[in-house]
């Protein structure tokens, strides 16, 4: 379908001190209902977007972390995040929720949708753009 | 297949730069705008940096109406980082098949 894009989008913000978190997720799950070809980064800061056991009832704020594990559903499911921001913040993949989704050509086998990435292949991701997001 | 990439943050304060140039291809183009500009001076804990991408093929460019906005000479800036006004701003982003905004 010579109408599909791909869209890339880059989260390099922790959640919750600022707004770019959750304005990604709202702008990524509006744009997967017209069926692009959709990437989601997440390096520097934005890696902390993704970690497991977000509790933001004591700040007043919605726990919105539980809404990535819906991206999958939404055929979101290429997310790439970046290995050395990990590491610079002291975090592992065991430190991140489990994002999976169903393969619909491999007989719906569960599949992760996270891939540990260099900032090369990033590079690669982001040349691979059509459209480029930042948040 | 080229990337203009663009930053607007200080490099003394935030990581912006060092992220971009550690994806940056070496047939990219950063240009500098806003508060970013400041990282375009001589003589900086930064200079070596960007001489560094200049000299692996990346282009670098800076916005001259930020640098004239903060009083910051012409003369002060690399010799390697090319000054451009908004409309040269506009044709980079024309020349270039996709913008990467730093935020």
């Amino acid at each position: 379908m010579s109408d599909t894009k791909t869209f890339v989008y880059i989260n390099r913000k922790a959640p919750y001190g600022s707004v770019y978190a959750l304005e990604s997720l709202e702008v990524v799950l509006i744009g997967a209902a017209f069926e692009q070809d959709v990437k989601l980064v997440f390096m520097d800061d934005g890696v902390f977007q993704l970690t497991k056991g977000q509790n933001p009832s004591g700040i007043g704020m919605k726990n919105f972390s539980k809404t990535y594990a819906a991206l999958g559903d939404y055929d979101v499911n290429q997310i790439y995040v970046d290995e050395d921001s990990l590491k610079e913040r002291g975090l592992t993949l065991d430190d991140l929720q489990p994002l999976v989704y169903e393969d619909e050509d491999d007989d719906w086998a569960e599949k992760d949708s996270i891939k540990l990435v260099t900032r090369e292949q990033i590079s690669d991701v982001i040349e691979s753009a059509d459209v480029l997001l930042n948040f | 297949m080229s990337t203009l990439h663009t930053v607007n943050k200080s490099a003394f304060e935030r990581n912006s730069l060092d992220t971009c140039l550690s994806v940056c291809k070496t047939d990219g183009s950063v240009l500098l705008i806003e508060d970013a500009v400041v990282s375009a001076l001589q003589d900086t804990g930064i200079s070596a940096k960007i001489e560094k991408a200049v000299d692996s093929g990346i282009k670098f460019f800076a916005l001259r109406e930020d640098l004239e906005a903060r009083g910051l000479p012409e003369q002060r800036v690399l010799d390697k980082i090319t000054l451009v006004d908004y409309s040269g701003f506009v044709d980079l982003v024309t020349k270039n098949d996709r913008v990467q905004n730093w935020l």
